[in-house]
């Protein structure tokens, strides 16, 4: 999970001082100290790390703690607040031109992930917003790289620009935009080469690109995983072609993603997207409020109710809600919900969405065995559907068959027929809590559920 | 300056053509992180709390690593009181010393590939995405060649876009073999066919390339334990070398990625890629003292011959060379 060690030793620091009455300068310095020492290991850029903790002890030691009656409390709000100020408060969408086509510039350091970014910003582009990309393959350096977008394009069926590697980036975007405007592409995705930003022709030749393309978004790919150099890549960017905009990459691996912090604060330009995975859908927008949330290990629900809107069958829903409701649930409710939840994407990646999931121990550890899932369908499938509807028939003889069937065991049936129960269980106490009309989910046992 | 002298020594027996290589690789980290400290050194006469402070954050810039830092500076401060240090014109040349030895602090070095004649050797190329395994087998290929050895390489990246014909265009510049399968085969298909093919052709040195990966993903590692294993029994003490290329500008997260990455397939060595950028490299310090896996080689740019052995002493030597030369002429 990205700033897994963040939200750890902020949680860590700032459990000693929730729940107190009083807070002295004292106690506001020695977290404060833990903050920073946390902050730059997570690779924010030491001058935002000061500033960061400048302002925060200024605050907490200021006169809005004193007056609350939970200090404590009031000092995790303000670094919550400082952190989602850091990345840039609200979300910023894409700006798109008035009179397309929409130019799209991708510039960046050698491996960032531009062209895999490129391929996934244009299924975002066609998917939410029903544009027509076309793609531009403008590295003509590095070897196959134009072989690389066109075998994106091919698995996306988005059409592809190249001109072979003879023919210099600026004239190759030259006439991307002429066979833009002669097939009525709205947007197009310049793919830069990757380069360091301290080699001077390079960077000259992404200035003549921009000049002759006047792209309405310039957007800077940054590897997530970053570290304090981050700032220095962003800043000569922007200084010398002017950036609009940041991607942050490969953001679905364990680094905790300071860069993002500091490349906001430094540039003054805001995150659009992050990069989540290997699949080509896998960019979503940057949510700065939510990804302090996941800071301070409150959880990143907002993205997961939105995963589930986007891959759940909403007729489906309402009918297990019913079933919920009326106790009615099946096996084969159970299965469908499970194959509905895989949809979603990777089991372990939803389960650290959820709040409080993080403070459970070992869950960083954990992995969800998604063959075991597999062998939970299979037992399943291998039940009648008598059995599916009322599983309390199934006795020894029936346990023993169904195991066979499935090439599992009878303890694994055992186990998923106790599962379920404790399951139903659940359901049944969470469909209580919501006709209380409580508005905090709990999820009683879901650790024991998943584990 | 003793310890000044004996790494001149050491560097001018040895090709002055590298050493330019190395300066010229780092003049960017020597830049900033050299002059960073020739003006603390200038701002600073006396060595105190403030100078170190001053010192601790440079080196933090560096990516050098929070417990890695203090570890030196603690060290340093010892240093400075044994040696009696009040005034900041000698301690240029105890924090090199001290940037040496701590790299130096692990087992024995092992800076060199184990490449031995008369067998087939295998180099197994693993990392996360992005970080330059293909150039680099590309450049490591160029070097076998240019001793005289023949070489095969192995697309095992069946993942990625375009990344079978990014190698496949290395193999045509270098002039090697590539052993391919078609895109999305199973990568420990294509090694096996890739250790038959080399076996058969009596080749001395297989390159084997492999998808990027984040090594948090679980099924992805888990490929590529496979991968070994498969090269493991089809050649007894095989890979032979597990390079794990290092992006230069990473921050902490790349002891993460060597910690994992050594676990799955028992790494090796680094390659410490893309060092020619800004970033400061410090994290080759933190790598090597705390997981003890050497360095190997480092990428200092574009070129084919722009792979580098790994030396901690000219590295150093690369950093500190302006401060070293002025302390010496005063």
């Amino acid at each position: 999970m990205a700033f897994e060690g963040l939200a750890q030793r902020l949680q860590g620091t700032l459990q000693k001082i929730t729940g107190k009455g009083k807070i002295s300068e004292a106690d506001v310095k020695e977290m404060m100290r833990e903050v920073r020492f946390a902050l730059i290991e997570a690779d924010v850029n030491l001058k935002v790390v000061k500033e960061f903790v400048k302002t925060v002890s200024e605050r907490a030691v200021g006169q809005d703690v004193m007056k609350s009656l939970t200090p404590g409390q009031q000092v995790v709000k303000i670094v919550k607040d400082e952190l989602t100020n850091l990345m840039g408060g609200e979300q910023n969408p894409i700006q798109f031109s008035r009179k397309p086509p929409t130019v799209i510039m991708m510039v960046g350091l050698q491996g960032a992930g531009k062209t895999t970014t490129t391929g996934k910003l244009a299924t975002v582009l066609r998917k939410r917003h029903n544009k027509k990309p076309l793609l531009v393959a403008a590295d003509i350096y590095r070897p196959a790289a134009i072989q690389q977008l066109e075998t994106l394009g091919k698995q996306l069926t988005i059409p592809v620009f190249s001109l072979g590697t003879d023919i210099s980036p600026v004239e190759i975007a030259r006439q991307a935009l002429k066979e833009a405007e002669e097939h009525h592409h709205d947007v197009v995705i310049i793919d830069t080469a990757g380069r360091l930003h301290v080699d001077e022709d390079l960077m000259q030749e992404l200035k003549d690109i921009r000049e002759l393309s006047k792209p309405d978004e310039v957007f800077l790919v940054v590897d997530a995983m970053t570290g304090q150099d981050a700032v220095n890549v962003a800043k000569s960017f922007d200084e010398a072609i002017g950036i609009t905009g940041v991607v942050l990459t490969k953001l679905d691996g364990d680094t905790r993603g300071g860069a993002a912090l500091s490349i906001r604060s430094v540039t003054e330009k805001p995150i659009k997207f992050v990069g989540m995975g290997e699949k080509m859908d896998a960019l979503e927008p940057f949510h700065p409020e939510r990804m302090a949330s996941r800071i301070l290990g409150m959880g990143d629900v907002m993205s997961l109710i939105e995963k589930a809107q986007a891959n759940v069958d909403e007729e489906k829903a309402k009918e297990l809600e019913q079933k919920f409701r009326t106790q009615s649930f099946t096996l084969e409710d159970f299965l469908d919900q499970l194959q509905q939840v895989r949809k979603m994407g990777p089991l372990d990646e939803l389960l650290k969405m959820m709040p409080g999931f993080n403070k459970i121990k070992g869950i960083e550890n954990a992995q969800v065995d998604e063959g075991q899932m597999g062998r939970v369908e299979a037992v399943i499938y291998s039940m009648t559907k008598e059995e599916r509807a009322t599983p309390e028939i199934i006795n020894a003889n029936r346990r023993k068959r169904i195991a066979k069937g499935s090439g599992t065991s009878i303890q694994e049936v055992n186990r998923l027929l106790k599962q379920f129960e404790e399951m139903k269980k659940m359901v049944k106490q969470m469909t209580n809590m919501q006709q209380k009309g409580k508005k905090k989910m709990k999820m009683p046992g879901l650790d024991s559920f998943f584990k | 300056m003793s310890f000044f002298k004996k790494l001149k020594e050491k560097i001018t027996g040895t090709n002055e053509s590298v050493t330019e290589k190395f300066k010229d690789g780092l003049s960017k980290t020597r830049n900033s992180f050299t002059s960073k400290v020739n003006d603390l050194v200038a701002r600073f006469r006396e060595v105190d709390e403030e100078f170190f402070e001053e010192l601790e954050e440079l080196l933090l810039q560096a990516d050098v690593g929070v417990e890695t830092v203090m570890e030196l500076i603690d060290e340093l401060k010892f240093e400075v009181k044994r040696k009696n240090i009040k005034d900041t014109a000698g301690i240029q040349s105890v924090i090199s010393e001290k940037l040496v030895d701590i790299y130096n602090a692990g087992e024995e070095q092992m800076n060199e590939l184990d490449i031995q004649d008369g067998r087939l050797n295998v180099i197994l190329m693993v990392g996360v995405n992005g970080v330059g395994k293909t150039t680099t087998i590309g450049k490591l290929a160029a070097r076998f060649k240019a001793e005289g050895k023949s070489v095969m390489l192995a697309a095992g990246d069946t993942f990625r876009a375009g990344a079978i014909d990014q190698l496949v265009v290395w193999g045509e510049r270098v002039g090697v073999e590539v052993i391919r399968q078609s895109e999305g085969s199973d990568p420990a298909a294509v090694m096996y066919d890739a250790i038959r093919a080399a076996k058969s052709r009596n080749v001395d040195v297989l390159i084997c390339d492999t998808a990027g990966r984040l090594q948090n993903k679980v099924n992805l590692m888990n490929e590529l334990e496979k991968v070994h294993r498969v090269i493991g029994r089809e050649i007894e003490g095989a890979p032979h070398e597990v390079l794990l290329a290092l992006d230069a500008t990473t921050g902490q997260n790349a002891l993460v990625q060597a910690h994992t990455f050594k676990e799955a397939t028992d790494v090796t060595g680094i390659v410490l890629t893309k060092l020619d950028g800004t970033a400061k490299g410090g994290i080759v310090l933190a790598i090597r003292s705390k997981l003890n896996i050497p360095v190997k080689f480092v990428g200092l740019g574009e070129g084919m011959d722009d792979l580098q052995p790994f030396d901690p002493e000219k590295y150093v030597y690369g950093l500190f060379a302006e401060g070293l030369e002025r302390e010496e002429e005063e």
